[in-house]
Order: structure tokens, then C-alpha cells, then sequence
């Protein structure tokens, strides 16, 4: 999933400084399931703004509102009721979600209240940890099931570098070296012999290198 | 100011801080009327949500009484309630607000004297600070929508 | 003989090759490049010119590079994979050929997290294997690594680094082989403090025959103090420095602690010069370059060939 997480308050509170009545939107996929702009978090954000104007003599409307996603243009067009009525939108999903409310509304400023981090799984309770960099160009079945590109500081295709140190990223002992993990599963695969193959130069375009990426499925478009 | 009479919400555990304050109660121990209590089944059910509305909805300070380390029925719900509560205290002082509005305690259900005990000092702690965010200008006509 | 290299000459004739380092100063002075290069220019083979070493922006290695050319010595330019992409590596090096430089080092490069611009995005295009690839096809297939062919090809002696003491241990020769399978022609190990785990390593590489396809230059860093052996156990990543080390250092008198390093160095070369498929010797005193002259001579490895 897309990971998030909440923006520093002050940011926030000088976004909407300007404005008095607020929509605030969460989004009910990931970033739900990371706990930074679902229904919870829209309600917690809610009231620590009301509880910063309250500081300040003043009050703020706000509307909170969750849609079960916001990069779809579908479920976005869900707000139009409400959108007249407000002074500015603050948007608790990624970044894609931020963008579809801002293609959609044209006239209303759209501020993001997370900051979108990574693609990422579930490590445990509140742990989340980068796993993918949409690279475009899946390398896993020869990796072990391990991404170089991820998990690999460098992105090294054939690592490890020399700056391992017992068995961890030379970054520092809290990241595991993606080149020992690649090595350990490939041993357990019995797949050793893999490891000596070169990997080419990797040709990024796939991965954004040839501008900005888009899909189109003609059988569904 | 001089009159501040604080309003005070207790999240109570019922296994323990409930049944202490009820201890307290039977057994004479006076603690300050400003205490709100609110049963709840674990303290692990108290939400940052719960904190943060009822200091928006006029609290001046709130606080969840939970079970010693170790003694929680459903094995760590008071340790999830103290990493809320520390939550809303950093959202606090992000704010400006104190972050002393907001507190965990534990005890255990035997623990009638302590109950009143903290409950005093929750109280006087309040005093000092004042009114809490809902008593701020402009809070009654938001309560009232 | 595949380039003009000096080194590739010296390694061709069998002869022990000796190299040293400099690294470029933090800024535009010249002349700091010259007397550091002036200190090293009798007694060695060549002169790696580090690429923005630990991460820090210090002169460019190319720029250093030809300085050091222009004293009639031999550079060899190192080129890290986190600064530049295969464009920017690819013009630099047929830039560097170009004023004379033939003989460089391919290398990953240090996380810039321990540098003095943590905050800048490391470009890691391609790796360090995948640069050596690139730069041997320059040479021997006149070819950019985006096909295209090229007009004067730059003829490179590529080297690269090795570092047997990181871990896993079991993948550092096949690291090697990888390397060797790539096309590189000299490899510099990571300073060597643990010679037993070296020679068990050298023992892999012999085993699977690579010493006859790479010329390995080991490694030597002279200790100046019990603090500076200290701080490379801890702090520098990759590094193996074992407590006999330490021991040694603190049994002498902090005055006489830079002499005992120096001699630990000539003994490490005597001992290693022992070890089969070892070609040569790269040391790197870091910023103490004026000692090399002494370590090579008392090691027995001066004059310097002429070649």
C-alpha cells in the first residue's frame, strides 16, 4: 500500500489560516490502513484545529467527510454537494488523492495534510517498512522474492557493496542489507548459482525515467 | 478565575480504577466532585479521540485510570491507552496547548486511597492551568452547532 | 597490453605494483593537489584521485586528475555511481581520455548520509559491476552503453574495489568473480588490518583461478594513532580491525604511536607479499601521504620500475 503520514500541525494550521470553513477529506484505503487519513485521523484533525482556534478566540467550520477513495474520480465526485460551501479543501489521503480533488474542484485551494512517503508493507502494529519503488521493471523473480531497487541504499543490482557491516546497510544497524537478505533466500532456494549472473544496466523508463507513467487498457478503456 | 470550578473526565478501567473509585466511595475517601467518571470495559477502548472531544467539548483536563503494568485483562490495553494519551500530548503542545491536560494513571482495584489521591492532585494541577480549551472564547456557540 | 596505463605496464612486466592515493582538497586550490601528488610521484605507479570521498564535495576527481597528469605523473581516476548517471560518467571519462588519463576505478561510492549533504538524492544509475561493464565495452567495443558507436574511443585499465572483510564473507570472492565477469582489470582491496580473513579470501580467489584473470593490489593503511585505529573499528563501515591492532598501538608511547604504524604497515607488506596472486600494493595514508615514501622504501619496493 501507499503509506502517509500526518503533515507537522503548524504546516497545516497556516494553510488554512486564510479560510473559515473547511472540508476535510479522508480516504478509506491506505491511508487508512497506516492510520494517517482515515476516518479517525480526519476526526483527530478536526478537533485539534478546532482546538487551535479556540486558542485564538476564533472558530472554523469544519466538514469532515471519508470517501472510500480518493484517486478515483467517482467516488471524488461525492464532494461536489458540499464543495460550494467551503472556503478550501484539506485532503488526508496520498498524493493521488490530493490531485483528483484538485483536477476535479477548480476553484477551491486544496492542501494536503500528509505527507506521502512510500510503497510499503505491514512490518506489525504501527510498523510500516518501503518495499517497492514502482520501478516498472520487476526484478523479484531473480532476486529471491527481495528488491534490490527498495531495499538496496545504492539500488545496487549486484551487491553488496563493501559497506555491509554485520549483515546491515552501512546507513546504519536498522536496515537490513537487502544483498544479504537476496543472498540468504537464494541459498535457501538452493538458487546460489543465480547469484553470479550480471544484471544489466537497468533501463529506468518504465519507472518514470520516460516522464510521467500511464496505463491504458484498451479493453477496459 | 478565583471561582475555577475545572471540569475533569476519568476514563476509568472497570476492572480497576472504576472499582477503586467506588472503593473510595464506600470507604469515605473524599476526592473533588470535578471528576467525571466514564466506565470503560479496558482502557485499551480509549481513543485520542475520546481525549481530544472531550477537551474541545469543554473539559479543562482529562485523564484515563488504567490497571498496573502487567495486569491488564485484555493483556495490554492500559499500554495502548498511556501511547494515546502520549499522542494527545504531543498534539497538545504542538498546539500550544499544556500537555499536562492530559494524563495516565494506574492502579488496581484495591487502590481506593490512591484513586482519591490522584484525583486531588489531577485537580489541583487543573486549578493552576485554568480553563481548558472549550472555555476559550467562542467555544459555547460551537458547542451549541 | 590493452591501454597506455603505466600501472597495466608494471602489472604486464610481473613486477609488484605500488599505488597511493590523494584526495582533492574542499576547494579551488590547485596547487594542494600538486604538492600532494609531489610527495607520492617517485615512488609510485599511479595515483588514485578520489571521487568525492566519504561523501564530502571536494574537487572534482577529473579536474584533480588532470593536474596530476600535467606533472607527468599518472592519475587514476576514481568515479562513484552516486553522483553521476551513465551520461555524465560516460563524458567524464571520455573527457579524462581525452587530456590522458587511462587508467580509472569503478566504485559504488559511500551513502551520502555520511557526508556534508545528507539531504542530496544519490543517483545510483547503474552499479559499480554495471560500470566496469560499461566502460570495458567503451574501450574494446568503441560503444556507448546506449549502443551507439563512439568516435575515439577512450581506452580505459579499469579497476574497481574489493573489500574482503564485509559480510556475508562467502559472497565477497563471488562478488569478485562478478566483478572479473564484468571485464575489470586491476582490483584495490579495502585497507587490510586482519590478515588471516585476507588470506582466506586470497585463498578463495586462487582456488577459483581469478588472481590470473584480475591483478590484485592489496590494500595498506599506516595507523598514526590508537585513536585513528579506534575510530576506523567503529565508525567506518566495512572495516575490520582486529584488537591485537589496538593492542600494539597502545603499548607504545603516543609519540611513538605513528612509527609503530608505520612499521605494522611495511610488516603487513611483507607478510602479504607472501600470498599467492597478490600483484601489488595500494596505500592509502590518509592524510599523511608524506609516509609513503618511507613505507614503500623500507617494504623493499623502491626504485619503482621504469617502464
Amino acid at each position: 500500500m501507499i503509506t502517509a503520514e500526518q503533515k507537522p500541525m503548524q504546516e497545516i494550521i497556516q494553510y488554512i489560516a486564510p479560510y473559515r470553513k473547511i472540508l476535510l477529506v479522508g480516504c478509506n484505503e491506505c491511508v487508512t490502513v497506516c492510520a494517517a487519513g482515515g476516518r479517525k485521523e480526519v476526526g483527530l484533525l478536526a478537533s485539534a484545529l478546532h482546538l487551535n482556534h479556540l486558542k485564538q478566540g476564533k472558530t472554523i467550520d469544519i466538514k469532515e467527510i471519508t470517501l472510500e477513495r480518493q484517486c478515483d474520480p467517482e467516488y471524488v465526485e461525492e464532494l461536489a454537494p458540499y464543495i460550494d460551501g467551503v472556503d478550501a479543501v484539506v485532503s488526508m489521503a496520498c498524493g493521488c488523492g490530493v490531485q483528483t480533488i484538485a483536477g476535479r474542484y477548480k476553484k477551491s485551494p486544496v492542501f494536503p495534510a500528509v505527507n506521502t512517503r512510500f510503497m510499503g508493507a505491514s512490518l506489525g502494529q504501527g510498523v510500516w517498512a518501503e518495499r517497492c519503488k514502482g520501478c516498472g521493471d520487476c526484478v523479484l523473480g531473480i532476486t529471491g522474492g527481495i528488491c534490490p531497487v527498495a531495499r538496496c541504499s545504492k539500488h545496487l543490482f549486484n551487491g553488496p557493496c563493501g559497506g555491509t557491516s554485520n549483515g546491515q546497510c552501512e546507513i546504519g544497524p536498522e536496515t537490513d542489507c537487502a544483498w544479504r537478505l537476496i543472498w540468504e533466500r537464494l541459498k535457501e532456494l538452493g538458487m546460489e548459482s543465480r547469484y553470479e549472473d550480471l544484471m544489466n544496466a537497468k533501463d529506468w523508463r518504465p519507472g518514470g525515467a520516460a516522464g510521467p507513467g500511464k496505463i491504458i487498457r484498451e479493453d477496459l478503456a | 478565575m478565583e471561582n475555577f470550578e475545572p471540569e475533569i473526565v476519568a476514563f476509568c478501567c472497570h476492572y480497576c480504577a472504576y472499582t477503586a473509585a467506588d472503593m473510595a466511595g464506600s470507604k469515605r475517601i473524599s476526592y473533588p466532585s470535578n471528576v467525571k467518571i466514564i466506565r470503560v470495559p479496558c482502557t485499551g477502548k480509549v481513543d485520542a479521540i475520546h481525549l481530544m472531544k472531550a477537551l474541545e467539548k469543554g473539559a479543562d483536563g482529562v485523564y484515563v485510570a488504567g490497571c498496573l503494568a502487567g495486569d491488564c485483562h485484555f493483556k495490554n490495553g492500559n499500554f495502548r491507552a498511556e501511547a494515546r494519551v502520549n499522542r494527545v500530548k504531543k498534539i497538545l503542545t504542538e498546539l500550544g496547548w499544556e500537555p499536562e491536560r492530559v494524563a495516565m494513571f494506574n492502579m488496581s482495584a484495591g487502590m481506593g486511597e490512591q484513586f482519591a489521591k490522584i484525583a486531588r492532585e489531577f485537580t489541583e494541577t487543573i486549578i493552576k492551568l485554568g480553563p481548558g480549551p472549550g472555555k476559550r472564547t467562542g467555544a459555547t456557540d460551537r458547542a451549541a452547532s | 597490453m590493452n591501454t597506455e596505463s603505466r600501472l597495466e605496464k608494471i602489472l604486464t612486466s610481473g613486477e609488484l605494483a605500488v599505488t597511493s592515493e590523494c584526495g582533492p582538497p574542499r576547494g579551488a586550490r590547485p596547487e594542494k593537489v600538486k604538492e600532494k601528488a609531489a610527495l607520492l610521484k617517485d615512488h609510485v605507479d599511479g595515483i588514485n584521485v578520489t571521487d568525492n570521498q566519504t561523501a564530502m564535495v571536494r574537487m572534482s576527481s577529473f579536474a584533480a586528475g588532470i593536474i596530476i597528469k600535467q606533472m607527468g605523473l599518472d592519475p587514476i581516476m576514481q568515479m562513484v555511481s552516486r553522483d553521476r548517471n551513465r551520461l555524465a560518467m560516460q563524458s567524464d571519462i571520455i573527457g579524462a581520455y581525452a587530456f590522458g588519463i587511462n587508467t580509472m576505478l569503478c566504485l559504488s561510492g559511500d551513502h551520502a548520509k555520511f557526508g556534508d549533504h545528507p539531504m542530496a538524492k544519490g543517483v545510483f544509475d547503474i552499479d559499480s559491476v554495471q560500470m566496469i561493464s560499461m566502460v570495458r565495452r567503451m574501450r574494446d567495443e568503441e560503444t556507448f552503453q546506449g549502443g551507439a558507436k563512439i568516435d575515439g574511443a577512450p581506452k580505459m585499465f579499469i579497476g574497481a574495489a574489493a573489500n574482503p572483510f564485509a559480510d556475508p564473507f562467502e559472497l565477497r570472492v563471488m562478488r569478485l568473480a562478478k566483478k572479473v565477469k564484468a571485464g575489470v582489470d586491476f582490483i584495490q582491496t579495502q585497507c587490510i588490518f586482519n590478515l588471516d580473513k585476507f588470506e582466506a579470501w586470497m585463498k578463495g580467489v586462487t582456488e577459483r583461478g581469478l588472481d590470473e584473470k584480475v591483478h590484485i593490489l592489496a590494500g595498506i593503511t599506516p595507523m598514526k594513532s590508537v585513536g585513528m585505529a579506534r575510530y576506523m573499528k567503529n565508525k567506518v563501515p566495512g572495516m575490520d580491525i582486529p584488537d591485537a591492532v589496538i593492542k600494539r598501538l597502545e603499548g607504545v608511547s603516543k609519540e611513538q604511536q605513528p612509527e609503530e604504524g608505520i612499521k605494522m604497515a611495511v610488516e603487513s607488506i611483507e607478510r602479504i607479499k607472501q600470498i599467492k596472486g597478490v600483484h601489488g600494493f595500494h596505500i592509502m595514508a590518509i592524510e599523511w601521504e608524506e609516509k609513503v615514501p618511507q613505507i614503500v622504501e623500507q617494504a623493499g619496493l623502491y626504485p619503482r620500475p621504469k617502464v
